[in-house]
């Protein structure tokens, strides 16, 4: 025999089979290491859709032309959103590889949404329906929102006018509540999961949260229609206002949420108070304050006549002396408080406090002056407020007087 | 009242003094400290508004912790 012929040249001319799992493996190594096949967006329309009594999902995509398997695994079967059935147009994203059991190249599904109006409208539906079942939809269920929250929760796109605006408005009417923003993806398969871990991130943070997008297509709007994130915002433990869209447009989430607004700048304004309301309603209040402090005063002193009568002489002139320096006290503090209408209640007062001064050594009467009241006790300071025949009381050493005008001269 | 009593808090409480003092049975002392009180309240109200700045913080997820990072005024 020819001595070429050597145990080790045999390779070289006839190729060493390869096992099944060998080959496999290189082709399941060939697709998951092609970066055009890991994340893949495809769009087709379902079919042979079985569920696995595991919870996993199995169906085809396929077009005109083509087909392909697709797997969607329990946890992502979870929180998909909607249930799947045969001939619905969808949108998927995931990572194609090789089922090396069966050969058969597959897609491993991520998220799915459906596309084109009709698989929407019937998803929308169906979502609708069950949510509506259960209750989650009642008016009962939408809690008010906090009349002075702290913190804003923002669940929208980083990017973009709706965060700007937002932020615009809510720095306009109240700049007093920080605004916490959470980032989520807005639009497309993986929406829906990115919109609840940002508002399960937000809702312990804040006292309200405002979820938001701008206007865009029925396509574009979908992950609002989400069931999982309309149940994740019906479960949120702070009220949640919706603004999606535009005002026309009606999503799922919408229905669920405590408020829906127009528009994101509507809801920016719906959340919180209007400071300029505010100064004006503080404003009206001081004014208030003093008005009635003022009233308050006047009705004392009118009444400090008939005190008079009924308390021992020094008791009185001791109570009399404390309130003089406690209304001394606040006029002084009037005094700092600046704007005008506070200056006249000073003044008003600082009147009460003279005329108290004036009163309290209830000893002056010793010295021959007397205290005039009309015959209803009420203290008479002017000539002018008296008419001729009306009775008087005149307090002097010893007693008190009953009187009657007899005649008057004005001077 | 605090240093660090809210916007919220001393609102209601210069309410409260505005009611209180509409009452008419309440004694001289009690209705000047009133007064007094609701003048501050009044003032740390108006404090509290006029210094208001907006802070907007973004809420960030990194290695699964979550945390807030202040954002530039715009």
């Amino acid at each position: 025999m020819d001595a070429i012929l050597t145990s080790e040249a045999v390779p070289a001319l006839v190729p060493r089979a390869m096992s099944v799992t060998e080959l496999t493996r290189i082709l399941r190594d060939t697709l998951r290491s092609n970066p055009l096949l890991g994340r893949v967006l495809v769009r087709g329309e379902t079919g042979n859709v079985q569920a696995t009594a595991a919870g996993h999902v199995f169906f085809t995509l396929k077009d005109a032309n083509a087909e392909i398997a697709c797997v969607l695994f329990r946890e992502d079967a979870r929180s998909l959103g909607f249930s799947l059935g045969d001939g619905m147009e969808v949108v998927a994203s995931g990572d194609v590889d090789l089922y090396a059991r069966r050969g058969e190249v597959q897609i491993v599904i991520r998220a799915l949404s459906p596309a084109g109006v009709g698989a929407f409208w019937a998803a929308f539906q169906r979502t609708r329906r069950a949510l509506q079942e259960e209750g989650l939809f009642d008016g009962a269920r939408k809690r008010p929102l906090p009349a002075f929250p702290k913190r804003v929760g923002v669940v929208t796109s980083e990017g973009g006018a709706v965060v700007h605006d937002i932020r615009a408005v809510l720095r306009r009417r109240y700049p007093l509540a920080e605004v916490l923003l959470a980032p989520a993806l807005v639009q497309g398969p993986e929406a829906p999961t990115s919109l609840r871990n940002a508002l399960a991130a937000v809702q312990g943070r804040v006292d309200v949260v405002i979820l938001a997008r701008g206007g865009g297509s029925l396509e574009d709007l979908w992950c609002f229609n989400d069931e999982g994130l309309a149940r994740a915002v019906a479960a949120c433990p702070v009220p949640v206002v919706s603004a999606v869209g535009h005002e026309t447009d009606v999503t799922i989430v919408d229905f669920v949420a405590d408020l829906r607004a127009p528009t994101p700048s509507a809801a920016a304004e719906l959340v919180v108070p209007d400071a300029v309301q505010l100064r004006a309603h503080i404003e009206a209040l001081r004014i208030e304050l003093g008005r009635r402090m003022r009233d308050g005063l006047r009705e004392r002193w009118t009444g400090l006549a008939a005190l008079g009568e009924r308390t021992s002489p020094s008791g009185y002139r001791r109570e009399l002396a404390n309130q003089a320096a406690r209304v001394r006290t606040v006029g002084g503090l009037l005094l700092s408080a600046g704007p005008r209408e506070i200056l006249r209640c000073r003044e008003r007062m600082e009147a009460v406090g003279r005329r108290l001064d004036a009163l309290s050594p209830l000893a002056t009467l010793d010295r021959g002056y007397a205290i005039v009241a009309r015959g209803d006790g009420r203290l008479l300071t002017r000539a002018e407020d008296i008419s001729l025949g009306e009775a008087l009381r005149v307090r002097i050493r010893g007693g008190t007087l009953h009187a009657r005008v007899e005649g008057k001269e004005v001077t | 009242m605090t240093q660090t009593s809210s916007f919220e808090e001393s609102l209601a409480a210069l309410e409260a003094k505005v009611e209180e003092l509409s009452r008419g049975d309440v004694p001289l002392d009690r209705a000047l400290a009133a007064f007094e009180e609701g003048v501050a309240l009044y003032r740390r109200c108006q404090e509290i508004l006029a210094r208001a700045e907006q802070r907007v913080m973004k809420l960030e997820e990194a290695s699964g912790a979550l945390s807030e990072t202040p954002l530039e005024s715009e």
